[in-house]
């Protein structure tokens, strides 16, 4: 189903541990991209003719695939991005434009990925804005006493991540949502890596933005979508001018489209988005093995020679995406011996170097497994480990 | 050894492995050889930008030629960075600004790297040439 997963590295079978950075892609997903740059490609919403009016017909129910796979209320609320990153920059700038000004404050949490610091710190420069942030606790939890300490009435927006790309800890997203909207503060919520371990319900979370990409969830390349609630994209200016997001145009005043195409400027990645569609079908079929993250966990938190960052207080609050450090080796060698195992897994700072000041380290070692992943490839992956550790110790 | 003789060594000594965790085991090897490192020496200015792991490499002219002393936090860098002083140290300028290095083609070193590590070991290069070029 997977093709790239049988493949051999160094001839040795490829144990791909690197899914929180990309999936790999089903059949499914490749043939749609095929069929519809090679026997679909026209451009939507315009013309008349046969291709464009199936292209057009491909391109809208993969956004009623995606409103369907996170609960939205609407499909006018989901608006099509190149991608999680691109999706929180719209909205740093285009609700940053309506509703942020000079003095006013923006939370994001320690944990975030770059994609969710830097796009707010831009606003924040535009607007003489301050960014705040609410801290993580040794074990990689959310302190959410502090993020509430943080609201003030200056507080214009709360960005957090629903999981981290780091630790692998599910915020409480449900409860923080409910706290921010106490205080009427809105909330972006980066669902990066929750799209893919977490059911997702937009209305059930309630919160105000939710933003992902295609490609870690099994979806082509330079796909993503922002979730907005209606009232947001109302009130939200464009984030770009240009063709599919106007009404009307003339050289004393232009008109909006109406969401989401008001946000969709410009001939859109047509071929890749329909490719949601046996995407999110695919992350449906699969469910995730429970066994292996626990195995993980097992073996990791047991070896005294590990430690591990982002660690569970529960039974639901991890998914299975593992950072640590070993004792007197460095997180680089240990990427490099395990790639010539076969291994696939990500070292350095994750894009992340806000938390990796956190925790006083110059990087880590992180494995992150989706759903495909076996229980005997986890095993595996320990055993190298060990091996790797004993090479370099 | 002349330096030719230093390279063509290193290259038979990779010949020997067919498996790259042989090749690996070997630079640790290597890394672990490397001569301590004077700490007065661990500044920003030693430090080689492009490289995952941090490396450091200064250098010392003695009766026209250069020598050099070289550490990293990860080891297999380490012993990267060793193998690169064990054939240059010594050198004159002229002879290691004029070299082509080559031979680390040759063992498979640089194709065998991540981009990102590539990069490092050609800022270890662009940093031996250059020390090499200002000491002529």
């Amino acid at each position: 189903m997977f093709p790239a997963l049988g493949e051999k590295v160094y001839g040795k079978p490829l144990v791909y541990l690197d899914n929180a950075a990309t999936t790999q892609r089903p059949l499914s997903v490749v043939e749609k991209w095929r069929r519809m740059a090679l026997e679909r490609n026209a451009n939507i919403h315009r013309a008349v003719h046969f291709l464009s009016s199936e292209a057009t017909a491909e391109y809208e129910a993969a956004r009623d695939a995606v409103r369907d796979f996170i609960g939205a209320a609407d499909r006018s609320e989901i608006v099509f991005t190149s991608g999680a990153t691109a999706s929180i920059n719209l909205v740093a700038f285009s609700f940053g434009e309506r509703f942020v000004g000079e003095g006013d404050e923006i939370i994001v949490t320690e944990a975030e990925h770059h994609s969710n610091i830097v796009p707010w710190q831009m606003l924040c420069e535009r607007k003489k804005a301050h960014l705040r942030v609410a801290r993580v606790s040794d074990d990689g939890h959310l302190d959410l006493d502090q993020l509430s300490s943080l609201l003030s009435p200056k507080t214009r927006i709360v960005a957090v991540a629903h999981v981290s790309n780091v630790l692998g800890i599910v915020n409480p997203v449900k409860e923080i949502v409910a706290l921010c909207h106490s205080r009427s503060v809105p909330v972006l919520v980066d669902g990066a890596q929750g799209i893919v371990h977490c059911k997702v319900d937009v209305q059930d979370i309630d919160c105000d933005f939710y933003a992902f990409s295609g490609h870690k969830i099994y979806a082509a390349t330079g796909t993503g979508v922002l979730y907005a609630k209606r009232k947001w994209l109302d009130e939200m200016p464009p984030y770009m001018g240009g063709g599919e997001m106007i009404e009307t145009v003339n050289f004393s005043g232009t008109t909006y489209a109406r969401p989401p195409h008001k946000f969709e400027a410009g001939t859109q990645n047509i071929s890749a988005v329909p490719t949601f569609i046996p995407a999110l079908e695919t992350a449906r079929l699969m469910g995730e093995d429970s066994a292996v993250g626990k195995y993980i966990l097992d073996a990791l938190t047991s070896d005294s020679r590990i430690t591990l960052y982002g660690v569970p207080r529960g039974t639901t609050d991890k998914v299975p995406v593992f950072s640590f450090s070993v004792k007197g080796v460095h997180h680089e060698d240990l990427a490099l011996i395990l790639d010539k195992m076969g291994i696939a897994v990500r070292s350095g700072q994750m894009c992340a170097e806000p938390l990796m000041d956190r925790f006083g380290v110059t990087g880590m070692l992180r494995a992150s497994f989706a759903p495909y992943n076996t229980l005997e490839e986890a095993k595996y992956f320990i055993e190298s480990l060990n091996r790797a550790i004993e090479m370099l110790l | 050894m002349e330096l030719q003789e230093a390279k063509e060594k290193i290259v038979e000594d990779f010949s020997m492995f067919d498996e790259w965790l042989d090749k690996y085991e070997y630079l640790i090897g290597l890394g672990k050889e490397l001569e301590a490192y004077p700490e007065e020496e661990r500044t920003e200015e030693h430090l080689i930008k492009g490289c995952q792991s941090r490396v450091w490499l200064c250098s010392e002219k003695r009766d026209g030629r250069l020598f050099f002393r070289a550490d990293s936090d990860a080891i297999i860098t380490k012993g990267i960075i060793s193998l690169l002083v064990g054939v240059y140290s010594g050198r004159t300028p002229e002879e290691i600004a004029g070299d082509d290095f080559a031979f680390l083609d040759e063992i498979g070193l640089k194709e065998n790297l991540s981009p990102t590590r590539a990069g490092g070991l050609a800022s270890m290069i662009e940093t031996l040439r250059r020390t090499a070029e200002d000491a002529k």
